[in-house]
């Protein structure tokens, strides 16, 4: 733990080049809108002044929102998921309005709003993350409860050959988005607690105490029970990997690295004996372009790779392409529309937005001098990344599809308001607890700038 | 923690450039490979049909031959659909240009252009997208007569066959007109099930009119390839003066067959000896084996090399890969053996120097061969595309220039040769194709088309042939199994006529 200490009093200038970001990512979310829409029509759409004031209120509102309750937060986080956000509402009109139902993509406006709320609520409720360290247990307990409840009978619905939604009557959600959360957060304040012993070992092998290890192999059989009795590989995949990565950087050791992979390596073959439909989907991946598949089990991850072939370097444009043709492109295919229609410029300019979050993420991370902060930053951190690597990857083909949404970006309200608790965390933790801010807040010049 | 902090953040960036690497990979470097597969059709025919693709113009530039208009059906996923106001009278040069079928003729050798793809429209794309202009194909001019065309189509009537007439001057196509042909309208536009059936209509028609007699079809030329081992004989010194046996049968050594004349007539009346003008103008077939058998293999087959032909080798294959004349369309060019093939086999050489055996040719290729002997021995390969024009401004992006191909015979063989043919229309066995006040050079031809099948006539010429006067334009006609003549066919009265009408026609 060494000390980089947090350099609060250098932070303060952040405000204004802050909220110019923020309006400069209101602007280019606004532009690929009016764009999507002229690209489809051909005409200018006359709803787009309200579009952009309404998205920019809000997106403003956000950020003066982070300004009162989170002063000294990270300024790049913020504005950076306004813009993946607002272009991905862009794309999720342009898709809907061409399928027909623009409804659609407005219930996604208002599940950004939602997820906006949900953001400024974390920040409100949750004055310092160090309040979640008192609760190890008890949330983790809440996190695995959350994970296996598409278990029980009568609650779980199942779509697509994965458990993983919980009806409510008004809404289906996914429980484990928020799950996931709890478990990192439960990782952070554990670990934290025990990473000497953990990292220590006693005894002549070295290892350590199975006190210490027990709730660590209960989290790691939860990720399997996700696996086989949810059958959701992609979340498996994310919470094994998080925990994998926050046993290591803990305590340091390779070996926990080296023993995690093997074991997901061994369980992840285990699933690929024993389901049919992990096996149709590493079929599919290998072979989605051989003509025996290409129309049928390779179909969506073929017309995935043609959409981003057809786009080639700049893209057909936003509004002229197909992306349509994909199957679910809303959601687990969004990267390849914005493929098709912007090119490998744009699957690149959102990529390296998803890189500048995790970077300043982890930069959090190394700011913070609390053993529980720092590992709550490197876990929301590393559970946005890896979710980014899955989908983005299994588009591409480079591992086998799983069906994780596109943080921000991708159709879905859980997802969007679970990435909005994971950043309103984030923000929360490089801005350090509420009171300070309150201090700082006398400061005159910033007072203006509070309005 | 910090340096494991660290290590996660370069193995987070390792990460995502595995992730550009392969967008990189996908997007650029195999993008076109990708996005070609046929199972990404819809993308294809999609951005295809949101183009309003050039227009095909006869050589007027006002005829049309092809257009896109807007598509009145809004539910469809194509803007445009392709039209062709001529039918079938241009189908088999424009193609069709379908949903199903893809593309031929034309709109397939000139896609980039009608497209609007080709380099030449990079800088014309790039403002259309600034200014959100629709993008427009280029306008494709061809050489072609539409008053011509109609000409060659009402001399051919009923017959099955073809009819080319070409500008020996610089080889531009103004007639290409076979009968059967295809309307490529139903082929391309239309729902798919009518495009099927129009499909399956036009495929099952024994007729094949898909594939052109006029240039994809390979026949035996028969006498008309006399014109050949003529320039041969001239071009190694001997004249239309020259005097030769004039046996009444020609015993091929080494066989149990014989050559004879058409009909088993004697020549010139039974002489002893006749010239090659007097054999030429009655077209003795004696003569002519006789003379190709004494010019050896080596130059009857130099001779067809210059003049485009392809070289075979009729024991191993029957196909040919030399790339000869060059076209903008897929086309057959004619076929005649290598040399080594004759070896030993001089009744080979005796046959093919009177058309039969291995020789294999089309209309296409025979007017070609007289534009080569009216243009004082200059072959220009055949022309149908002069320029392609902006679709809005019709300022030219691309002009096609004539494309000198080769000089098969000398000025002076050529004008001996020239006079040879004019005696074949005055007083020989072309006299069907006289016109008033108007010198025409020609060749018969009549084809032996297997045991029970009529014979093919065929008559290749071109007019003005006076001494001194340039040709303006060369005809070569092929009726199939002998028109409405049956077995009684020649060339002579069955397909001079047809190439009478369309010179006349154009000379006015």
């Amino acid at each position: 733990m060494s000390a980089v200490a947090a350099p609060t009093a250098v932070r303060a200038p952040r405000g204004r080049t802050g909220l110019a970001a923020v309006v400069v990512a209101c602007g280019a979310s606004v532009l690929a809108y009016a764009l999507q829409a002229m690209g489809l029509s051909g005409e200018r759409p006359d709803n787009v002044v309200v579009y952009a004031v309404a998205f920019t209120g809000f997106a403003v509102a956000g950020w003066y929102a982070i300004r009162r309750f989170a002063h000294a937060a990270d300024p790049v986080l913020y504005p950076t998921a306004v813009l993946l956000g607002g272009l991905g509402l862009a794309m999720l009109y342009r898709l809907m309005v061409d399928r027909g139902h623009p409804e659609f993509a407005a219930e996604q406006a208002v599940w950004l709003v939602v997820g906006l709320a949900s953001f400024v609520l974390a920040l409100v409720v949750i004055r310092d993350v160090r309040q979640l360290d008192a609760y190890t247990y008890t949330i983790g307990l809440a996190g695995l409860i959350l994970l296996l409840l598409p278990i029980v009978p009568g609650v779980g619905t199942e779509i697509n050959g994965a458990k993983l939604w919980v009806n409510l009557g008004v809404v289906t959600f996914q429980p484990a988005e928020a799950g996931r959360i709890l478990i990192v957060i439960f990782l952070a304040s554990y670990l934290s607690q025990r990473r000497e012993m953990l990292a220590a070992g006693v005894g002549r092998l070295g290892l350590p105490r199975p006190k210490d290890l027990g709730p660590l192999i209960l989290a790691w059989g939860a990720s399997l029970v996700v696996l086989f009795l949810e059958r959701d590989m992609g979340a498996s995949l994310l919470l094994f990997g998080v925990f994998v990565v926050m046993v290591w950087v803990a305590t340091g050791r390779w070996s926990y690295l080296v023993l995690g992979l093997a074991l997901f390596a061994i369980g992840a073959y285990i699933g690929y004996l024993a389901f049919s439909h992990v096996q149709v989907r590493v079929d599919a991946w290998l072979h989605a372009m051989d003509p025996k598949v290409v129309a049928d089990q390779g179909y969506q991850l073929a017309q995935g790779w043609f959409a981003l072939a057809t786009g080639g370097m700049v893209g057909t444009g936003l509004g002229q392409g197909s992306p349509t043709l994909i199957p679910y492109v809303g959601s687990d295919f969004i990267l390849a529309a914005f493929g098709e229609e912007l090119g490998m410029l744009g699957v690149a300019a959102l990529l390296l937005l998803y890189l500048v979050l995790v970077g300043r993420g982890l930069r959090i991370a190394v700011e913070r001098t609390d053993g529980f902060e720092k590992l709550l930053a490197v876990g929301l951190t590393t559970l946005l990344g890896l979710q980014v690597f899955v989908i983005a990857g299994g588009v591409l083909r480079l591992i086998p599809l799983t069906g994780v949404p596109l943080p921000l970006v991708s159709y879905g309200g859980t997802s969007r308001v679970a990435t909005a608790i994971v950043l309103a965390l984030l923000v929360r933790t490089s801005a350090g607890p509420w009171f300070r801010a309150r201090r700082e807040r006398s400061a005159p010049t910033e007072e203006q700038a509070d309005g | 923690m910090d340096r494991q902090i660290r290590r996660l953040g370069i193995a987070f960036v390792a990460l995502f450039a595995v992730l550009f690497a392969q967008v990189a990979y996908v997007q650029v470097v195999a993008a076109d490979r990708i996005a070609n597969q046929p199972a990404n059709a819809a993308r294809q025919i999609r951005a295809e049909y949101a183009v309003e693709r050039g227009q095909i113009l006869a050589a007027d530039i006002k005829t049309v031959l092809a257009t896109s208009v807007p598509n009145k059906d809004p539910d469809s996923p194509y803007l445009f659909v392709r039209q062709y106001p001529m039918g079938e009278l241009f189908g088999q040069l424009t193609g069709y240009y379908s949903q199903i079928y893809g593309r031929t003729g034309l709109e397939q050798a000139m896609n980039p252009y009608l497209a609007g793809t080709a380099p030449e429209f990079t800088t014309q794309n790039l403002t259309d997208i600034i200014f959100g202009r629709a993008r427009r194909g280029g306008t494709v001019v061809t050489t072609l007569d539409a008053n011509l065309q109609r000409v060659a189509r009402e001399a051919m009537g009923d017959l099955q066959g073809a009819v080319v007439a070409i500008d020996p001057t610089n080889g531009d196509v103004l007639a290409m007109y076979s009968n059967p042909g295809f309307d490529p309208q139903p082929l391309s536009s239309g729902t798919p099930a009518q495009i099927q059936d129009a499909w399956r209509r036009v495929t099952s028609d024994p007729d094949t009119p898909l594939v052109a007699h006029a240039f994809q079809d390979l026949y035996l030329p028969g006498s008309t390839f006399k014109t050949v081992t003529a320039s041969a004989a001239l071009e190694h010194g001997w004249g239309p003066e020259k005097e030769w046996p004039n046996p009444h049968h020609l015993e091929l050594d080494g066989t149990d067959e014989h050559i004879e004349n058409f009909g088993d007539e004697f020549c010139n009346g039974g002489s002893k000896t006749v010239t090659m003008a007097q054999a030429f103008e009655s077209s003795c077939n004696v003569t002519f084996a006789e003379i190709g058998m004494r010019l050896k293999a080596q130059r009857m087959a130099g001779q067809a090399q210059a003049y485009g032909f392809c070289r075979t080798e009729p024991t191993v294959s029957p196909a040919c890969q030399d790339e000869t004349i060059p076209f903008v369309l897929p086309w057959e060019v004619g076929h005649f053996p290598d040399a080594s093939y004759f070896d030993n086999n001089e009744a080979a050489l005796a046959r093919s120097a009177i058309g039969l055996d291995n020789d294999l040719t089309n209309p296409l290729h025979l007017a070609l061969i007289a534009s080569a002997i009216a243009n004082d021995g200059t072959m220009y390969a055949p022309r149908l595309v002069t320029e392609v024009r902006d679709g809005t401004t019709g300022q030219p992006i691309k002009t096609f220039g004539p494309d000198e191909f080769s000089h098969p015979l000398t000025a002076d063989s050529a004008r001996q040769l020239r006079a040879m043919m004019v005696s074949v229309v005055d007083s020989g066995t072309g006299t069907a194709a006289r016109i008033g006040g108007t010198v025409v050079a020609g060749k018969t031809g009549t084809a032996t088309n297997g045991e029970n099948t009529p014979p093919n006539a065929w008559f290749t010429s071109f007019a003005p042939a006076g001494p001194g006067q340039t040709a303006r334009i060369a005809v070569a006609v092929i009726v199939l199994d002998g028109g409405d003549l049956g077995n009684e066919a020649t060339g002579g009265q069955v397909a001079a006529p047809i190439a009478k009408q369309v010179m006349e026609a154009y000379l006015g």
